[in-house]
C-alpha cells in the first residue's frame, strides 16, 4: 500500500493540490456566501438589505402585493379589486397558494417580499411588527380611519400602538344550523348552556345520531370551539392573556374549560380528528346525522350545497355564566394589508393602502362571496344575503372581538403544540388535566 | 496535450479485481484538472451535505427561529424534548415499531419471496414483476393510492368488510390506534419488493454444486438453505440489514401525506419538517430533533462504512 | 436506495432473470405456488383498486356506492384531473429538475470516481467513504441548516425568479445533485475499478492528459453503468417528495410529487380524481418499469454478490 509520500510522488492527489483545487472551485463557485452562511448565524430580523421603509418613490409608481387568494373565486375576484384602483396598471400581484403562503411568511417577509400583503389581524401581525419586519401606517390611517368601528381600529394596531394594518374582510363563528330541521322537530334556539345540552340530548332520542359535526384535521377548527368556551366562562380579558401567556394554562379556569367542553364532546361526530372541516361540513348539510356546526361563516357558506343555503341560519354560541353574555365576545378573524418594512415605493402602497381600506373595494371583492363581510362601517349592506345580514349584527354588536387561537397567540404555539393538545384532548377528553399541564409546560418553553 | 515524463513501467501487475495503480508523474495541469474533479463535487457536497449535518448540531443549541436574531441557549431544546413536548417520545417509539416491523416482518417476507421465486415457479419473472412494483412508486404516491384504498366511506377494505356507513365505518388512517399499523402495511408493501430484488440477485450467484452436494449428503432443503446458501449470502445480509434500518429511520413521506404526521403517526423526520417548514419556524428546536435522527442513523452508517472500509483495504 | 458496489451491469441482469431454471433446486411444491400466486393477486390490490375507481365516474359511485360493479367507465376523470390539477405545470417542473439533476450528478460522480478509483490512496479512500455516507443521512436531519443556506443565497434573477436559492429550480437541482452524488461515486468507482489499467495507461503513454483519460477513455467504458445509474437517479429524483417539499413554498413551481400533497387537497372530495391523479402521476415511473426494469434492477444490485 503506498504511503503519502510515495502517493505524491506517483501522482496520487496530495493534500496540498487538493486544498488548492478547493480553493480554486471555490472562487469558481462563489461559494463563499454559502458556507458562511451555513457557519454564521442569521442576520438579524428587519432592516433588510434591499430598499427600506421610507424609500420615497412616486405615487405613480410600481408597487406590489403578495396575495394568498389562490383560490379561483377569490382569485379572480381579488384581480376585481386591482382592476377597480384608479392605478390599477401599476400594481403586480403575486399571488401564492394559501397554506404555503401561511407557513413560509416569515421566510417572506425576510427574503424579497412585496410591498403590501394579505395577512390577518391579531397577535400574528402584531409578532412581526414587533421583529421590526412591518412598516406602520398612520399616516394611511388618517384617512382611512373614519371607516372602522373601534373594535375594529385596535385590531389593526401593533403594541407599540401604531397602526400596522388596513382591514378587509371579516367573518364571525357561529353555531349553525339548518332552519328545516329546527322547525320539523320544533327545536329551540339554545341561549343558555344547560339549553344546549337539552337540545342535543333531544336531537340523540331523536335519531341524530352525532349532533354536531366536526372536522379537526387541519389541526385549527377545535380551536374556535376553545375560544368561545373560554371566553363565555372566563371573559375576554381572562382569554387574550391566557394568549398572551400571563395566564397559565393549568390554572383552575382553565382546566374547567376542558372539563366543560368535555360534556359537549359527547355529542360530536366521532373521528373528528381524522376528518376535515370540509367532510364535517358535508356532513352537517346532509341532514341525516349532525343538525348542527361551529365553524366560521367564511368556511361554512362555500361548502354548503347551493339549494340549502336559504336554508342554512346560525346562532351565537350560547351563554355560560351569565357575567359573561353572549355579547361580550366572539371570534370575528379580521383580514387585511400589511406594508412590509423593506417596501420599495412607499408611497405607490400607501396610496394602494387607501384604496383598499374603502368600501368601495370591498365591495367590489365580496360581490361573488355570500360569507364573509367588509369592515368598513360604509359599506352598502344592501347587497348582502341573509346570513351576512346577521354576520354584521352580530358583529356589530358584540363588545369584543377576538381574532381566533392561531391568531392571537403566537403561531409557534399554536402550531403544532397547541393543535396537538386540542386533539389529544377530543381523542380522549377525560385526559384534559394532562393537557393543560402539557400546554404550560410548552408555553414556558415557547414564551420567553 | 501534456508533456509528461514517462517512468518505467512496474514490472508486477497483481491480477484480479484490484490493480495497484503505478502512474508516471503527471503534468501541473494534469493535476490541478484532478484536484478540480475531486474538488468541484467535495465543495458541493460540503456546502450542502456535510456542512449543513455539522451545522445542525450547532444550530441545536441556540433557539434559531427564521426571523428573529439568534441566541445560544444550550441544551435547553433538548431538555424541551425530553421532558416537555408531547410528541417526542410517541415519536422515537413510533421509529423503533417502524423499525421492527421491517426487520421482523418486511425483511423477511423479502427474502421468502426471494427463494421461493429463486426455485423456477412457473411465471416467477411475472410475479417477480409483480412484487417489486411497489418500489418503483414514490412513497407519497403509495401513500395517495393506500388512502384510496383505506377511504373509511368510499374504499377497498371497509368495503370488503361492508362496514361503509358513516358511524359504523373503521377510520384506518384517522384512528390513532390503528393507523401506525395501517401505514405499516403500506410501508411493508413497497420495502419487501425492495428485499425480495436484492436477495434475488444474492441467490443467483450461489453456486448450486454446494447445493447439490448438501443435497446428496442428505440435508433436508431447510437445513440446505440455511446451513449452506444463507451463509454464502453474507455480503446481501449486510446491504439488507443497512437499507432496512436506514429505510425505517427515512419514513416520512407516508405519515405526511396522510396527516402531516401528527395524531398516531408522529415521527421524529415528520417532526423535524413540521417544525421548520410550518408556521413555527422553529429552526434551533427542528435542528435538535434532527440532530437526533442524526445520530441514531450513524449507526448503520458507520458499520457499513467500516465494512466498507475492510473490504477496500483487503 | 442501496450502497451496492456495481460489478458488471449486463451479467448481473441477465442473472437476476429466473425464468427458467433448471438445476439442483428442488421445483415448487404446489402449496408454494398457491401461497405464491394469492400473495400476488394481494399485492396487486390497491392498485386494481384505484384503477377501477379512478375508471368509474363521480355519478356512478355517488349512486351505487364505489364497492359495486361499474356501470359505466369513463376516462373522464383522467382529462379532470389533468385540467383541474395543473398537471402538464407540475410534470414540467419534474422535467425541469430532473433531468439537468440527473445529467449533473452522473457527471461530478464519474469525475469523483474516477479520481478516486484510479489513485488508490488513504486519503482517497476517505472521500469515498464521505460521499457515501453523504447519501445515508437521513434528509429531514439535513434540513435545518439547509433551509438557512436557502433563504440566505441570494441569486441573480435570471438563475431564481425568487431572487434566492429558496423556492428556486437552481436550488432544487443542486440539492437533489449534492444527495444523489455519493451513491452514484459508490457504484462508479467499484465499477470503474473493473476497467484494466492497460488502457488508461496506453493512451497515457500516448500523451493523453487527464481529462482525456477520463472523457475518452474511462467514461465510453462506463456506459452500461452510467446507463443503469441514469434509470435510478430519474426514478428516485422523480419520486423525490421531501426536497420541494420543504426547500419550495410557491406551488406553481413544485414538481409533480412534491405537488401531491396539494393535489389530495384539492380532489379531496373526490375519490375518482385522486385516483386518476395519483395513477397519471405514476405514468412516468410506470414506463420506466415497463421498459426500462433490467436497468433499474441492475442498477440496485450490481455487485451485490461481490464477496
Amino acid at each position: 500500500m503506498t504511503s503519502n509520500t510515495s502517493a505524491a510522488r506517483t501522482g496520487g492527489i496530495s493534500r496540498r493540490s487538493m486544498l488548492k483545487g478547493t480553493a480554486g472551485a471555490l472562487a469558481l463557485t462563489g461559494g463563499l456566501p454559502a458556507l458562511l452562511a451555513a457557519c454564521g448565524g442569521s442576520s438579524s430580523g428587519g432592516g433588510g438589505s434591499s430598499g427600506g421603509g421610507g424609500d420615497g418613490g412616486s405615487v405613480d409608481g410600481k408597487t406590489s402585493i403578495g396575495s394568498n387568494y389562490s383560490d379561483a373565486a377569490v382569485k379572480s375576484a381579488f384581480a376585481d379589486v386591482v382592476k377597480g384602483y384608479s392605478r390599477a396598471k401599476n400594481v403586480t400581484v403575486n399571488a401564492t397558494d394559501h397554506n404555503s403562503f401561511q407557513n413560509n411568511i416569515q421566510n417572506y417577509l425576510q427574503g424579497t417580499p412585496n410591498d403590501v400583503f394579505c395577512w390577518f389581524s391579531g397577535n400574528r401581525a402584531q409578532f412581526f411588527a414587533a421583529q421590526g419586519l412591518l412598516e406602520p401606517i398612520d399616516d394611511v390611517w388618517a384617512k382611512i380611519g373614519a371607516n372602522f368601528t373601534d373594535a375594529v381600529k385596535n385590531a389593526s394596531k401593533g403594541q407599540d400602538g401604531k397602526y400596522y394594518l388596513v382591514p378587509w374582510v371579516n367573518y364571525p363563528w357561529v353555531m349553525f344550523y339548518k332552519k328545516s330541521v329546527f322547525s320539523q322537530h320544533g327545536y329551540q334556539v339554545p341561549a343558555t348552556w344547560d339549553d344546549l345540552m337539552t337540545l342535543c340530548a333531544k336531537m340523540k332520542s331523536d335519531g341524530f345520531a352525532n349532533p354536531i359535526a366536526i372536522g379537526q384535521k387541519d389541526g385549527w377548527p377545535a380551536m374556535g370551539t376553545f375560544d368561545i368556551i373560554n371566553m363565555r366562562m372566563n371573559g375576554y380579558q381572562f382569554h387574550v392573556d391566557l394568549m398572551a401567556h400571563k395566564q397559565s394554562w393549568t390554572d383552575a379556569k382553565v382546566k374547567n374549560v376542558f372539563k366543560q367542553w368535555a360534556e359537549l364532546t359527547q355529542y360530536y361526530t366521532p373521528g373528528g380528528t381524522g376528518r376535515t372541516w370540509q367532510e364535517a361540513v358535508q356532513i352537517f348539510d346532509a341532514n341525516k346525522t349532525s343538525p348542527m356546526i361551529f365553524q366560521g361563516t367564511d368556511q361554512v357558506g362555500p361548502q354548503v350545497a347551493k339549494a340549502n343555503l336559504a336554508d342554512l341560519d346560525f346562532f351565537p354560541f350560547p351563554q355560560i355564566d351569565s357575567a359573561y353574555p353572549t355579547d361580550s365576545g366572539i371570534d370575528a378573524p379580521i383580514d387585511g394589508f400589511l406594508m412590509s418594512k423593506k417596501v420599495k415605493n412607499r408611497a405607490a402602497a400607501a396610496a394602494f393602502l387607501e384604496y383598499l381600506g374603502s368600501a368601495q373595494a370591498e365591495q367590489t371583492f365580496l360581490k361573488p362571496n355570500p360569507s364573509d363581510i367588509g369592515t368598513a362601517t360604509d359599506y352598502d349592506t344592501s347587497t348582502y344575503t341573509a346570513l351576512q345580514k346577521k354576520s354584521v349584527e352580530i358583529i356589530k354588536s358584540t363588545k369584543n372581538l377576538a381574532q381566533f387561537l392561531d391568531r392571537d397567540t403566537r403561531p409557534d404555539f399554536a402550531y403544532p403544540i397547541v393543535q396537538n393538545a386540542l386533539n389529544q384532548f377530543l381523542n380522549n377528553p377525560k385526559s384534559y388535566s394532562s393537557v393543560c399541564s402539557s400546554l404550560e409546560s410548552q408555553a414556558k418553553g415557547i414564551f420567553t | 496535450m501534456s508533456t509528461g515524463q514517462l517512468v518505467g513501467r512496474p514490472a508486477d501487475q497483481p491480477a484480479g479485481p484490484r490493480r495497484r495503480r503505478r502512474l508516471s508523474r503527471l503534468t501541473r495541469r494534469d493535476k490541478i484538472v484532478l484536484a478540480l474533479m475531486l474538488g468541484i463535487p467535495a465543495l458541493i457536497e460540503v456546502c450542502l451535505i456535510w456542512g449543513p449535518a455539522i451545522a445542525t448540531v450547532f444550530y441545536s443549541f441556540t433557539d434559531a427561529h427564521s426571523v428573529a436574531p439568534v441566541h445560544w441557549v444550550g441544551g435547553q431544546n433538548y431538555t424541551f424534548m425530553r421532558k416537555i413536548d408531547p410528541q417526542f417520545w410517541p415519536a422515537v417509539r413510533h421509529n423503533l415499531i417502524w423499525l421492527l416491523v421491517f426487520t421482523v416482518i418486511a425483511t423477511p417476507l423479502g427474502m421468502a419471496l426471494a427463494v421461493l421465486l429463486d426455485r423456477g415457479i412457473r411465471g416467477s419473472r411475472i410475479y417477480q414483476s409483480i412484487f417489486f412494483l411497489p418500489v418503483m412508486l414514490s412513497l407519497a404516491l403509495i401513500g395517495i393510492i393506500w388512502q384510496v384504498v383505506y377511504s373509511p366511506q368510499f374504499g377497498l377494505i371497509n368495503g370488503v368488510l361492508g362496514k361503509t356507513s358513516p358511524n359504523d365505518a373503521i377510520d384506518w388512517l384517522g384512528n390513532p390506534h390503528l393507523n401506525l399499523w395501517a401505514v405499516l402495511v403500506e410501508a411493508t408493501w413497497r420495502q419487501a419488493g425492495y428485499v425480495m430484488v436484492l436477495y434475488l440477485a444474492g441467490l443467483k450467484a450461489v453456486d448450486p454444486t454446494l447445493g447439490e452436494a448438501a443435497a446428496l449428503d442428505g440435508a433436508s432443503e431447510w437445513q440446505t438453505f440455511w446451513r449452506v446458501t444463507f451463509p454464502t449470502l453474507r455480503p446481501i445480509n449486510t446491504v439488507v440489514i443497512v437499507v432496512t434500518v436506514i429505510e425505517s429511520l427515512r419514513a416520512f413521506d407516508l405519515v405526511y401525506v396522510t396527516n402531516g404526521g401528527t395524531d398516531g403517526l408522529e415521527l421524529i423526520s415528520a417532526m423535524i419538517t413540521t417544525y421548520i417548514t410550518g408556521p413555527a419556524n422553529r429552526i434551533g428546536y427542528g435542528s435538535a430533533l434532527g440532530v437526533v435522527l442524526l445520530v441514531i442513523s450513524l449507526v448503520p452508517i458507520t458499520f457499513f462504512l467500516i465494512q466498507q472500509f475492510r473490504k477496500e483495504k483487503r | 436506495m442501496t450502497v451496492i458496489a456495481p460489478d458488471k451491469p449486463d451479467e448481473a441482469a441477465a442473472e437476476v432473470d429466473a425464468a427458467d431454471r433448471a438445476g439442483w433446486r428442488p421445483r415448487a411444491g404446489v402449496p408454494s405456488n398457491v401461497f405464491i400466486l394469492v400473495l400476488a393477486v394481494l399485492w396487486l390490490l390497491p392498485l386494481l383498486w384505484t384503477v377501477y375507481t379512478s375508471l368509474r365516474p363521480e355519478s356512478d359511485t355517488n349512486v351505487h356506492g364505489y364497492f359495486s360493479l361499474a356501470h359505466s367507465l369513463t376516462f373522464r376523470n383522467y382529462s379532470d384531473a389533468w385540467t383541474q390539477g395543473s398537471m402538464p405545470t407540475y410534470f414540467w417542473n419534474s422535467v425541469k429538475i430532473t433531468v439537468p439533476a440527473v445529467l449533473i450528478t452522473l457527471f461530478i460522480a464519474s469525475c469523483v470516481a474516477f479520481v478516486v478509483s484510479r489513485f488508490n490512496s488513504t486519503f482517497n479512500l476517505v472521500m469515498l467513504l464521505l460521499f457515501t455516507a453523504g447519501n445515508l443521512l437521513p434528509q429531514q436531519a439535513l434540513l435545518a441548516p439547509l433551509f438557512k443556506i436557502f433563504i440566505n443565497v441570494h441569486l441573480p434573477s435570471w438563475l431564481s425568479s425568487s431572487g434566492e436559492m429558496y423556492d428556486s429550480i437552481f436550488g432544487l437541482i443542486a440539492i437533489n445533485v449534492a444527495f444523489q452524488t455519493g451513491f452514484c461515486v459508490f457504484v462508479l468507482s467499484n465499477f470503474m475499478r473493473t476497467i484494466p489499467t492497460e488502457v488508461t495507461e496506453a493512451a497515457m503513454m500516448d500523451g493523453a492528459s487527464i481529462w482525456t483519460q477520463y472523457w475518452r477513455i474511462t467514461l465510453p467504458l462506463c456506459r452500461p453503468a452510467l446507463a443503469a445509474l441514469a434509470t435510478l437517479l430519474t426514478t428516485w429524483i422523480y419520486n423525490d417528495f421531501f426536497w420541494a417539499l420543504s426547500l419550495m413554498s410557491t406551488g406553481d413551481k413544485r414538481p409533480i410529487t412534491s405537488a401531491i400533497n396539494d393535489l389530495k387537497g384539492q380532489f379531496a372530495q373526490n375519490n375518482n380524481l385522486l385516483s386518476a391523479g395519483a395513477l397519471i402521476i405514476a405514468v412516468p415511473t410506470l414506463m420506466v418499469y415497463l421498459c426500462l426494469q433490467r436497468q433499474f434492477v441492475a442498477g440496485l444490485t450490481l455487485g451485490s454478490t461481490k464477496g
